[in-house]
């Protein structure tokens, strides 16, 4: 056996694969407190922590009760690469293992690194393929020591206006890097997740149909995702709400082989309209969590391909939500 | 006839099949052609870091003829060791006073041209009241900071280690720069008796190179260290070609990391048997053994090789360095020692005041021992016993 079977072994490929449930997806609600207070302040409510926890209210236990895994975000953010042209590096290695056991202590049982690309002139560059990767694979190893399902996201950003084969090589050759990288560090791909980009055209290029972005999306996966890996959680990367869960859906009725499920792991395609119906206030907050439903139910019906698209718009959910040179 | 489809897909609506005819010449501008570095004005410059001549010249200074380094970084947990095995408690007054006794030998800037410092070193003062590095720079010494943060467990390799530290290391180097230190260092180690494996190696060769890019973009000269281990019973043959390994990588991975050659400074184990192994060598093997991996791996544009001794004892430590010397090498092949600078000093100290003379007479004695060995013309006359015991301690966590 190639890869490192930690004590947790059992317990991961369960957990993955229950989250990779058909059906069912990730809810990213992981913003850094910097992160959340854009988000309040799109509503003009303050940030302070008594409006963060009524927004959000996550109780790890509450959760579990509803059957939802808890999941934590362990990496420090980006740094730029020296030497390159704005490309960067994500933070967070030292002192990963102490920190993961107290989060699987308190509950958590997957966790998530973000690693940022960019499509430039001459970028992604080697060096900043290679630390990313590198980065994500031993995060993952050592999240697997700890009992958390590592997910690993190598995003590269949609900004630019390279077009949608530009955005499949690319894609291809960074997956292909990852996986490498992960069979270098002898990480059980059976207890990991994927969170990829969906393969688009830049955010500056003309837009294409569902079916086009389904098909070279999993046609970048077949290259490059074994299948052992359980479930490939898209992030939404600045789509809007609909069209993420469109194009979602797309790929799930696409007839071709995909061994893994895929599903989603949406922040602000889940978040959107459920921010604008409550406004902060107290009042709304049901109208809220009926908008939030809303959603929630489009994108499961997305991981099965049956969504109509006939979702109860609510107030954002056609808005796009791409912020250049997002930081998350 | 149907053009040869590479798409997996039953049916393909979208994807153009004449991408795959056949006889087509797959020309498109690929991502991976092998570019010149983006900020670099001319093919001449590697990079164009703000301190690339400031690098240059500190790492030459650092490897000036007749000198070498005084590593004085032992993390408090370590130093705690030194003073408990004479006697004293582990208190930060008590590591002032040490430190204190070894930045202040008169003269010590003849023999030793570097000194690597911990962190509460950097920021403290000595017992007179004046800044660790002030007294440093005025014997014409370079301050230098260990910026790891030690080791850990590799998680998927065979019980071996990695180091940490590249998190803030940005700041933290710009941060010690502001307070003087003018290189920096970080230790990293493979271990043969574990494989070493692959993984391990890329690791070790991996972060060196990150941290080497990070610290010259702060000004820091970075000496890169990756310590294969004395442990273990191999002989003298596998050292060697686990050595051929791990430097080749290592210096693959500095270019990749587009790190300045002229600007670095190298701290690497001599070729020596493993410390268990039933067939010694003698210095002249060492030596050429070593110049050979040197010789094979290190490219002429490093201005200084820093050598660690590892648990060698003080007069093992100098007679290999002065064997490596008897002719003359494209870099400076020299000496960063810690225990075995520092033994016979501490041990004469005891941590009595009435000893400190007689301490720094000690610690002067195996520079000035070392220095010569650098310029190749130790005689060893006149060494004591204390000098000559062996420092190796199995497992040793530095």
């Amino acid at each position: 056996m190639s890869c490192f079977i930690s004590k947790y072994a059992d317990e991961l490929v369960k957990n993955a694969a229950y989250i990779g449930t058909p059906g069912k997806g990730i809810l990213a609600a992981d913003e850094s407190t910097g992160t959340i207070g854009k988000r309040l302040s799109s509503i003009n409510v303050e940030n302070v922590e008594e409006n963060r926890r009524a927004l959000r209210k996550p109780f790890v236990e509450l959760m579990k009760e509803s059957g939802v895994l808890p999941g934590i975000k362990v990496d420090k953010g980006t740094v730029e690469l020296n030497g390159t042209n704005g490309e960067t590096f994500t933070q967070g290695l030292d002192g990963l293992a102490q920190r993961c056991q107290k989060y699987y202590e308190a509950g958590a049982r997957f966790a998530k690194w973000r690693s940022v690309l960019k499509i430039g002139a001459i970028e992604p560059t080697e060096l900043a393929i290679q630390e990313n990767a590198n980065g994500l694979a031993m995060y993952a190893a050592i999240c697997q020591q700890c009992g958390l399902v590592p997910i690993v996201e190598p995003e590269i950003l949609v900004d630019g206006s390279h077009d949608i084969k530009k955005c499949a090589e690319v894609t291809e050759r960074v997956l292909a890097a990852c996986y490498k990288a992960l069979n270098d560090h002898h990480v059980m791909l059976e207890g990991t997740l994927l969170k990829p980009n969906m393969v688009t055209p830049g955010s500056d290029s003309p837009k294409v149909a569902p079916e086009v972005i389904a098909e070279y999306t999993v046609r970048a996966l077949q290259r490059t995702v074994p299948p052992a890996v359980p479930a490939v959680v898209f992030l939404s990367g600045g789509q809007s709400e609909e069209e993420a869960t469109v194009n979602l859906n797309a790929m799930n009725k696409l007839q071709t082989k995909k061994p893994w499920s895929l599903s989603f792991s949406f922040g602000r395609a889940l978040q959107q309209s459920t921010l604008k119906a409550w406004g902060g206030k107290a009042e709304n907050v049901k109208k809220a969590q009926e908008a939030f439903l809303v959603r929630c139910k489009a994108n499961s019906e997305a991981t099965l391909g049956t969504y109509k698209g006939d979702a109860k718009l609510g107030e954002g959910a056609a808005e796009s939500l791409h912020v250049k040179d997002y930081k998350y | 006839m149907a053009a040869a489809s590479a798409t997996l897909l039953k049916s393909s609506p979208i994807l153009d099949k004449s991408e795959f005819v056949k006889g087509q010449s797959l020309r498109q501008p690929s991502v991976s052609i092998v570019r010149c570095h983006p900020n670099a004005p001319s093919a001449l410059t590697v990079r164009a870091s703000s301190y690339a001549d400031e690098l240059v010249k500190t790492a030459k200074t650092i490897a000036s003829p007749g000198r070498g380094i005084l590593a004085m970084d032992e993390s408090n947990a370590t130093c705690g060791k030194r003073l408990a095995s004479i006697g004293l408690e582990n208190t930060e007054a008590n590591r002032q006073a040490y430190r204190t006794l070894l930045v202040s030998a008169p003269g010590l800037g003849d023999y030793i041209s570097g000194a690597i410092l911990f962190e509460e070193t950097l920021y403290q003062s000595t017992t007179d009241g004046k800044k660790m590095v002030d007294v440093l720079v005025e014997q014409n010494i370079v301050p230098g900071i260990k910026v790891d943060k030690g080791l850990v467990p590799l998680p998927g390799s065979n019980n071996e280690s990695w180091c940490q530290g590249l998190d803030g290391l940005s700041s933290r180097t710009a941060a010690y720069y502001q307070q003087g230190a003018r290189f920096a260092k970080w230790r990293t180690v493979v271990s043969i008796p574990n494989g070493p494996t692959a993984l391990a190696v890329k690791e070790a060769a991996w972060g060196l190179a990150r941290y080497a890019a990070i610290s010259q973009d702060s000004g820091l000269v970075p000496i890169v260290e990756p310590e294969i281990l004395l442990d273990g019973e191999h002989g003298i043959d596998r050292t060697f070609e686990v050595a051929q390994k791990v430097w080749a990588e290592v210096f693959f991975y500095l270019a990749e990391n587009n790190v300045q050659f002229e600007g670095i400074l190298l701290k690497p184990s001599m070729v020596t048997p493993g410390a268990e192994c039933k067939d010694k060598a003698t210095p002249q093997q060492v030596a050429d053994y070593t110049l050979k991996l040197l010789h094979s791996r290190i490219p002429p544009a490093v201005p200084g090789i820093m050598f660690l001794s590892g648990g060698q004892s003080e007069v093992e430590a100098t007679l290999n360095l002065n064997a490596m010397n008897q002719s003359a090498n494209p870099w400076h092949v020299s000496f960063s020692y810690a225990r075995a600078l520092q033994n016979t000093c501490l041990k004469t100290w005891g941590g009595r005041p009435e000893n400190v003379k007689a301490a720094q007479d000690a610690l002067l004695l195996r520079a000035k021992a070392n220095s010569l060995a650098q310029l190749g013309k130790y005689t060893g006359d006149g060494e004591s016993e204390e000098a000559k015991k062996g420092m190796f301690v199995k497992g040793y966590v530095y």
